[in-house]
């Protein structure tokens, strides 16, 4: 099988779920109490999961022989397709939780709709992801109301987060290759219903969506802000040093 | 955030229908929603349980052991509260 759009597509959906579980793993052993990291591990894990196949069907489709551990360990920072979104570092939990709320949003929106799609592979790891990021939604939300309409810090601090991650919401909803209409869902069309829900959450918690510009996007193009290198050389390094290690 | 201010929290978990609700473990959390959502992550991770109850520890009220003495003992020899204490009559059908 050779599907070059379809890989990359599903190459974007994989590197999304892989590079932010990443960043949640960060969190063991530095959340704000034992039941978080659990709860932070917890989510990474699940994206982790969703990573592992669609990189094995990334694989598939690019008909190349690569696997997952291939995909995942052996490509450097400009084959990646993931947005900026979930690269950059993530070392405020007000942070973490304003980027989990837009992530885990959008991804709802995609894999619920991706799960009555017609590609079957695509649909059935939609389904089984949707239970799960519908909690991560819910996780994310908890945790934004409580610190938007908490303390006078807090709520400045949930302020501050939301208008640091915010640049970074629109590549969610780049428009997927021409080529695919009818095949696949655009995000493009994710957009209004996703932001709709991620507003509701933001007034409820006595924040105020941010009016900042967009930040430059491209990462679906391999073009990365300078923090993925680090992140993957941290990720890879193992398997690069030792290859074909397992325990 | 100051840890010094999420309480305790007791969690018990009904592992199918039909079973009661087992003390499974104890977390802390800042509130009761977040404290069933800690509950979740930590006590049915492995398909454990289909209900969870939350309450905070300070809201048990606990015998201690300094009273087990007096609570406890008196039961040990009254015999005749357990049914094996009774001899059925010969002939009774129905008891």
């Amino acid at each position: 099988m050779n599907d070059r759009p379809l890989f990359e597509y599903t190459l974007g959906l994989a590197d999304d779920a892989l590079v932010s579980a990443q960043r949640m793993g960060w969190w063991i052993s530095r959340a704000p109490e034992l039941e978080e990291d659990v709860a932070m591990a917890n989510i990474g894990l699940d994206q982790v999961g969703q990573a592992r196949s669609l990189l094995t069907y990334a694989g598939e489709l690019e008909g190349e022989g690569r696997t997952e551990d291939d995909l995942a360990y052996l490509r450097d920072d400009r084959e990646f397709r993931n947005v900026k979104l979930v690269e950059r570092p993530m070392t405020d939990f007000g942070v973490a939780m304003a980027r989990l709320l837009m992530f885990s949003t959008y991804q709802l929106h995609l894999y619920r709709a991706l799960s009555a799609g017609s590609d079957a592979t695509l649909s059935g790891i939609a389904a089984k992801a949707v239970k799960e990021v519908a909690y991560h939604v819910d996780h994310a939300t908890h945790w934004v109301l409580r610190l938007g309409d908490g303390t006078d810090e807090s709520h400045t601090r949930m302020q501050a987060a939301l208008d640091a991650e915010w640049p970074y919401v629109d590549e969610l909803f780049g428009s997927r290759a021409p080529s695919l209409a009818g095949r696949v869902v655009d995000p493009a069309e994710l957009r209004d219903p996703a932001l709709t829900d991620v507003r509701r959450v933001v007034g409820e918690a006595t924040l105020t969506v941010p009016e900042v510009p967009t930040a430059l996007g491209g990462g679906r193009q391999g073009l990365h802000t300078e923090h993925l290198g680090f992140l993957l050389a941290e990720m890879q390094h193992l398997h690069r040093s030792h290859p074909g290690a397992t325990w | 955030m100051s840890t010094r201010d999420w309480p305790l929290w007791e969690v018990f978990v009904r592992a199918r229908r039909g079973l009661s609700h087992v003390h499974s473990g104890s977390l802390h959390a800042p509130d009761a929603e977040m404290a069933l959502r800690n509950a979740r992550d930590l006590y049915t991770r492995r398909g454990e349980g289909v209900s969870i109850w939350v309450v905070r520890a300070s809201d048990i009220e606990a015998s201690t052991p300094d009273e087990r003495d007096p609570f406890f003992d008196p039961a040990a020899d009254k015999i005749y509260r357990h049914p094996t204490f009774y001899e059925v009559p010969e002939g009774v059908e129905h008891l």
